[in-house]
């Protein structure tokens, strides 16, 4: 166990150093020159050399990445060049919507992907299994930011139970803040609950072939207590790895339902940085959201360790 | 008064008939035996009593046991005779335990359910019951997972589940099929015992007329779905008074006729001094003090455990044309040894040479014309096809080693050839995989393995996956091949009876190294050495156990 451990932490920490060897590489030669853009169009040439000079942009490449990774370590994501301030102020701002809308939207899809994955791969083939499936196939199909405006429609406007749109901030108190992202974590959960739900019935569909599965049946448990009991535990590898990917995606990708929301989330800030060619931002956000992607893979690998205890002894 | 009943049995599953007019009857303390080939319904029989069928199947007629009628019976009633009532066995005991729950959750769980014991009280019951089928507390403590366990110990795990309650009748689905001869005896006497003990029925399900002549005192033959006969075993079995019946008694004692057998340089003076020209004859394959080793298991992450040696500085030869068995019980390491002289595995000290040639060592590239002259045949004839394949393609794919790549119309032809020479049409060429039985796929695999006139084919239980009347035909043909092509056999097997059937000489392999080595029927018929003493007397055999059956009644 402890093998398989040091293993998948020492894979990830490799990765994070390549990953970000390879964000600072990209950002280099994409073309776009930050004292340039601080200063206007207006500033004369000496005016920019002095600025990349005081940036810092003119040193060698190696010694500036060994600068911006020494930087990331210690938190200093250094400053933004639109706004001025602290990159990490910028971020911790941002978190604070995006993680609990995140974590919110993975926690519904979860709980509705699952029983409806069950409930769909014990009728395999039956109606109900079909119904369910379709339904699926529609919330695959389906872009979230229609959902949105349905879900706004229904409970903001017509009704009005939470706001439609907006983030008052933590500090307006705890409830408040919640309902502002009770719609977009539902919007968000739906599309990504579709998905799981499918990976749950066919991960479900192939442990209920297994030989054990008729074991446990000969033992006189009922099909329910079976499907509970041993078949879900051996189909949650898939569902695992699924729900990795999905946490990263929510964490960064719901800029569209952030702007439908109007919501302060790490979305739209690498939006418009990238926009404004806030280059340091883009990197630390960007970086931010590496570190967590690789971070939950590692809580993946380690959770597949929990479900399954041949990975344990395996070396 | 009968435990079990079965009484005019129909099954369909859609438009397909399964089973017709079965009848059947198992009393308490009673084996009956239930024989029949792949796809007679023999499994489905024994999933009708415990109803777990598939959902489109509908049955008709009568099943009763203890008095209740099963097929009418709901749900819930069903639920509780499972487990507690009717106990079942199944044939694969390496995919029967879930992988995730330790072998006390496993037994365990059934107790609970039934009796609604706790926690506490179950484990302990499960503990004596995993005690009672031999798998003390001191190496199998309850925490144990299935993967931990080799195939014999899960099969007792799974007879501990199936008898934890002391079911009335106990349902055995080819229970040690799976097994070496020697853990298939063992299994065997484990169940003769709890049947006595607990006055259990058993219903035994094999297409091993010998295990079940050695087991049963009633036999069921079924074919197609329909009995063929019924009744006391020795009586059935030595009278064989049914057509079929005779049929699957002979195929099991099958022994293909072989012209002439190979016994060049082992000990017959008469044929090297008749023969010159046999005398010169260099052996095909030559292993020398060859040893494998493979790592041990990681302890941390420095630290290693010893190798694991697999095979032991292990020498033979075989001479062209000769047929050799290597033969051993699961784990001794005889298929490693098959894939180093396959050259799919380098051995890590010692040599091997074929047709004079050292090949361990080598790059593909230098492989390539050894690996014209050696082909493979292996166990399982549905899983060594591509199914999206056509026949052509599939018994054409060793060509490629060829030094001239034939043409289109040439590769057909050849393999029509090899096609008509396993006994298949040349016209089965455009068919695909799944258009074939079980033993036209080994007929597809030995084509597959001559198409390139081999010297040397290894044949990994070529015919342990097969049906007695098949298998004897499988064996005829690589007799034949034999005779014909004068190709030389290693094969792989643990079933004396096929080592007996068509090899010359038999090696015995245990932990890695040949214990005992001799003209097949020699080793056979007077065993030196303690494992290939364990082996022959494992070995079910069916004319031994019908004279015992007859001496016991009289």
């Amino acid at each position: 166990m402890t093998t398989y451990l040091l293993k998948r932490l020492t894979i990830a920490l490799i990765t994070l150093v390549l990953a970000s060897m390879v964000v600072f590489a990209v950002l280099e030669i994409i073309p776009g020159d930050p004292a340039r853009l601080m200063l206007g169009m207006n500033a004369s040439a000496d005016q920019v050399e002095l600025l990349r000079n005081q940036m810092g942009l003119n040193a060698p490449v190696a010694l500036r990445y060994l600068h911006w990774a020494g930087g990331l370590l210690s938190l200093d994501f250094g400053r933004s060049y639109t706004y001025s301030v602290p990159v990490i102020d910028l971020v911790r701002e941002r978190i604070v919507v995006s993680l609990p809308l995140a974590l919110i939207a993975l926690a519904l899809s979860t709980v509705i992907a699952i029983p409806v994955g069950l409930f769909s791969a014990g009728r395999h083939g039956r109606a109900g299994d079909t119904i369910a499936m379709g339904a699926a196939q529609l919330g695959v199909a389906v872009p979230n930011f229609w959902f949105a405006l349905m879900l706004i429609y229904l409970f903001a406007v017509w009704l009005r139970l939470v706001p439609a749109g907006g983030f008052p901030g933590w500090s307006a108190g705890v409830w408040p803040a919640l309902k502002s992202l009770v719609l977009p974590a539902i919007a968000l959960a739906l599309p990504q609950a579709a998905i799981l739900a499918r990976v749950t019935r066919s991960a479900l569909i192939d442990v209920l072939n297994e030989d054990y599965i008729r074991t446990a049946r000969a033992k006189g448990l009922p099909y329910r207590a079976v499907l509970w009991r041993h078949a879900l535990r051996n189909a949650m590898i898939p569902v695992l790895t699924i729900l990795g990917l999905q946490f990263a995606f929510l964490l960064a990708g719901t800029i569209i339902i952030e702007n439908v929301f109007y919501l302060p989330g790490l979305g739209r800030l690498v939006f418009q940085a990238i926009t404004q060619r806030d280059l340091i931002v883009v990197e630390s956000v960007v970086m931010l959201l590496v570190a967590a992607v690789i971070a939950v893979n590692l809580l993946v690998d380690l959770s597949y360790a929990v479900v399954d205890p041949r990975l344990r002894s395996r070396q | 008064m009968s435990l079990l009943e079965i009484e005019k049995l129909s099954l369909t599953i859609g438009d397909t008939p399964i089973l017709r007019d079965v009848e059947l009857s198992v009393a308490p303390g009673e084996v009956m035996g239930l024989v029949g080939e792949s796809g007679s319904g023999k499994s489905i029989t024994a999933l009708t009593v415990m109803r777990l069928l598939p959902w489109a199947a509908r049955a008709s007629g009568r099943v009763a046991f203890d008095g209740i009628d099963i097929l009418a019976a709901s749900e819930d009633q069903m639920c509780a005779l499972r487990g507690d009532d009717i106990g079942m066995v199944f044939q694969e005991p390496m995919t029967a335990l879930n992988p995730v729950k330790t072998i006390g959750e496993q037994v365990a769980e059934g107790i609970r359910w039934h009796t609604r014991a706790s926690r506490a009280d179950a484990e302990d019951r499960a503990r004596k019951m995993l005690d009672r089928v031999g798998l003390p507390s001191a190496q199998f403590p309850l925490s144990r997972y299935p993967h931990e366990l080799s195939g014999g110990q899960r099969q007792r795990v799974v007879i501990a589940i199936a008898c934890a309650l002391k079911p009335k009748l106990l349902i055995a689905d080819e229970p040690t099929t799976a097994l070496d001869v020697v853990l298939q005896a063992q299994i065997l006497d484990l169940l003769r015992d709890l049947v006595a003990e607990n006055r259990m029925g058993l219903l035994l399900i094999s297409h091993d007329l010998a295990v079940v002549t050695e087991m049963a005192e009633r036999i069921t033959i079924l074919r197609h779905g329909e009995v063929m006969e019924a009744g006391d075993t020795a009586r059935t079995l030595s009278e064989q008074l049914h057509p079929y019946t005779r049929q699957l008694a002979q195929a099991s004692m099958h022994v293909p006729a072989r012209a002439r057998t190979h016994e060049v340089g082992q000990g017959n003076p008469l044929l090297q001094v008749a023969n010159p020209l046999l005398q010169v004859a260099k052996p095909l394959l030559q292993v020398e003090s060859v040893t494998r080793d493979y790592p041990g298991r990681r302890k941390s992450l420095l630290k290693r455990a010893a190798p694991i040696r697999a095979v032991d500085d292990v020498s033979l030869s075989i001479d062209p044309g000769q047929s050799v068995a290597l033969v051993g019980r699961s784990g001794c390491g005889k298929s490693t040894l098959a894939r180093m002289v396959l050259a799919l595995d380098g051995p890590t000290s010692g040599t091997i040479r074929f047709r004079g040639e050292v090949i361990s060592g080598k790059s593909e590239a230098e492989l390539k014309p050894a690996r014209r002259d050696m082909q493979v045949v292996f166990q399982d004839p549905y899983g060594s096809f591509d199914p999206r394949q056509k026949v052509e393609k599939l018994v054409a794919e060793p060509l490629h080693v060829l030094e001239k790549k034939p043409t289109n119309a040439e590769r057909r032809e050849m393999v029509a050839k090899a096609l008509h020479e396993v006994g298949l049409s040349p016209r089965d060429m455009d068919k695909y995989p799944h258009e074939f039985s079980g033993g036209q796929r080994q007929r597809l695999s030995i084509a597959r393995a001559i198409i390139t006139r081999p010297k040397l084919v290894v044949a990994d239980e070529p015919v342990s996956a097969l049906d007695v009347s098949i298998r004897a035909q499988i064996l005829d043909l690589f007799a034949e091949l034999n005779q014909k092509l004068g190709v030389a056999y290693l094969f792989i097997t643990h079933d004396l009876t096929v080592a007996r059937a068509i090899t010359d000489q038999v090696m015995i392999m245990h932990d890695g190294k040949i214990v005992e080595r001799g003209r097949t029927s020699a080793v056979l018929d007077h065993p030196q050495s303690e494992a290939a003493k364990a082996l022959v007397a494992a070995v079910p055999d069916l004319h031994r156990a019908i004279t015992r059956r007859l001496q016991e009644q009289g």
